[in-house]
């Protein structure tokens, strides 16, 4: 059983319908081979409707679908079963919310790195909701420095509600931590793609999310906040999500028209969770594609182009 | 009978017509409650004379404070905040942007200025808490960018003063950018082999700690500020008791292991004239 969103209600009516229709036209033998065209013409036009337009607040929700892939999920397809996961950041502890280690891209040996959040309760609390603790951007660092060491590029998934705000992060320096990242990033000698698959809340996102190339996924958002923090920060109120998610301008094509991504991966009708595989696949090609692009440029070059590309960030009068 | 009697003559005023303390002559410390006036609070650098209790002060305060004859040149002054994603919340942006040119006297809630201190070049941006919580948006990251160039053009240090709430929400992704923009700029400063002091005041938390303001060559922060990522509201609702005495103030900080030392601001000039000479002989 899939899981739908409030605003998916009238496609999971027609499904029904449709798988209702053909229980039917099983049990009866009844030719109900037109009824189930003309509910699947309607299904397709309604899932257009809906899909293509979609609220800022609705693509919030559906970054945060419970059956959409995780990190791992895209490194462990990507990667074929290549993957081998490296642990711990050799300070304090290993963190389950980042994840990190090599695997081969069809035969080029990648750096993969990712936020990781769980599949169900027990999970989704070992991987702490997919908030790292200064350890997990330590540990990522550490994993980027590695890369940078033996030549190999460096491909980072976001998917984050937030760096976790606990007493023990405080204590271990979270805004070192995350600093830390931002400002080496800027230097690292090796191609940095950075995609953004679920969820890009603020310096916690941007803890892993400085690259020659930052993509967003369609249904994702990035911004310095969650809608429903602004909403209870500048509102006073949790009750106004869905204005601020339409006045933080988060989600990718917004990110896009202001020139703070490079770029948006397209995924499957009805988000990157109605076919993973086929999300898989594409994310794929488009990092194959700018590993190729990038590794053709000079390295000084490279890291040159990356850091007044972020310069120029920002609007002024 | 009364226990206590007013022998002599002496307040002979009626409450009605009692005279309030005029405004701005005294200053009362809240933390002692010790009374002192705005004069002498002024010429100890705006620090309780009793407990010591460092007062929130603005960049002009600093720049005094530093400077050599308090003279500097500031560097555009006039830059000021756009509204590209014409953003709207119970106030638009813009309104609230102007509200507080005119009720501030300032442009946006960072200043940048070159000057002498102890005859040694030496480049400052330094933020005021007073223009929206000293909020980082696209203004203070490109005033720090161009500040940065300006350090590298004349071959000198440079330092940022920090008193800031964090990212400005308004500008949503541009200013979550900015602490990127900045990072990228010190990655600059850094290539140029040029000293970045960053001095942490009362408050520092949010997208300027998890940028600039945890990147110094040296970290310093002046006594009893508020240091942190996450404030200490959110982190006291994260793990749902209270937090330990002294958390997150720039003394845990220092213990931590996050900062370099912790100044006094009437020895500010001095250490700071000491760490640059450190840094550039």
């Amino acid at each position: 059983m899939s899981i739908y969103l409030d605003f998916e209600e009238p496609i999971k009516a027609l499904e029904e319908q449709i798988a209702k229709a053909k229980e039917i036209g099983q049990e009866a033998e009844l030719d109900m081979t037109d009824k189930i065209k003309a509910l699947e013409k309607k299904l397709s036009e309604k899932t257009t409707e809906i899909f293509s337009n979609l609220t800022p607040w609705q693509r919030v929700q559906l970054s945060r679908h419970p059956d959409r892939p995780y990190t791992l999920a895209y490194i462990n397809a990507i990667s074929q079963g290549t993957f081998q996961e490296l642990h711990g950041d050799r300070s304090v502890k290993d963190d389950k919310a980042m994840v990190g280690g090599f695997g081969s891209l069809d035969g080029q040996t990648v750096m993969f790195i990712g936020q990781q959040k769980g599949m169900n309760t027990k999970m989704r609390q070992y991987r702490n909701f997919g908030m790292p603790n200064p350890e997990g951007y330590r540990k990522a660092l550490r994993l980027m420095k590695l890369a940078e060491k033996f030549n190999k590029p460096i491909v980072t998934f976001i998917d984050t509600p937030g760096a976790f705000p606990g007493l023990e992060a405080e204590e271990r320096g979270q805004g070192e931590a995350i600093a830390r990242n931002i400002y080496e990033m800027m230097g690292l000698k090796v191609p940095v793609i950075c995609i953004i698959i679920g969820e890009g809340a603020s310096g916690g996102a941007l803890g892993i999310g400085v690259g020659d190339k930052v993509l967003m996924l369609e249904n994702t958002w990035y911004s310095v906040i969650s809608p429903e923090s602004c909403s209870s920060i500048l509102w006073r109120s949790w009750d106004f999500k869905e204005k601020a998610a339409e006045a933080l301008k988060l989600t990718s094509e917004d990110m896009k028209k202001l020139k703070l991504v490079d770029g948006v991966i397209k995924e499957p009708a009805m988000g990157a969770h109605r076919n993973p595989e086929e999300a898989f696949s594409i994310v794929k090609s488009e990092i194959k594609k700018h590993i190729n692009a990038l590794s053709k440029i000079d390295a000084e070059k490279r890291c040159e182009a990356r850091i007044e590309k972020f310069c120029k960030m920002g609007v002024v009068k | 009978m009364g226990w206590f009697k007013r022998k002599t003559e002496g307040i002979t005023t009626s409450t009605k017509d009692k005279k309030e303390t005029p405004e701005g002559l005294w200053y009362k410390c809240p933390k002692c409650k010790t009374v002192v006036t705005t004069e002498d609070h002024e010429k100890n650098g705006y620090v309780c004379e009793r407990c010591s209790y460092h007062e929130r002060i603005g960049s002009e305060e600093y720049f005094q404070m530093i400077f050599d004859e308090g003279k500097y040149k500031e560097f555009d002054a006039k830059l000021a905040s756009a509204d590209p994603l014409k953003f709207e919340d119970t106030k638009k942006y813009v309104d609230r942007v102007k509200a507080t040119q005119s009720q501030t006297g300032l442009v946006d809630a960072i200043r940048t200025a070159h000057g002498k201190i102890d005859g040694q070049d030496l480049v400052i941006a330094a933020m005021d808490f007073a223009f929206i919580g000293g909020s980082l948006g696209s203004v203070m990251g490109e005033k720090i960018a161009r500040a940065i160039d300006q350090a590298i053009k004349l071959k000198c240090p440079f330092m940022i003063i920090s008193k800031s709430g964090g990212a400005r929400m308004m500008e949503a992704g541009l200013s979550l950018m900015q602490m990127a923009k900045t990072s990228a700029k010190l990655n600059q400063l850094s290539a140029a082999q040029l000293p970045y002091i960053s001095f942490l005041t009362d408050p520092t938390t949010g997208g300027v700690t998890a940028s600039f303001a945890m990147l110094g060559d040296i970290n310093i922060a002046e006594p009893e500020a508020l240091i942190a990522f996450a404030g200490p509201r959110v982190v006291k609702e994260t793990i749902g008791r209270d937090l330990p005495d002294g958390f997150q103030k720039s003394e845990f900080v220092l213990e931590h292991g996050f900062l370099d030392y912790i100044v006094e601001r009437s020895k500010l000039k001095e250490e700071l004239s000491k760490s640059i000479k450190l840094f550039m002989n």
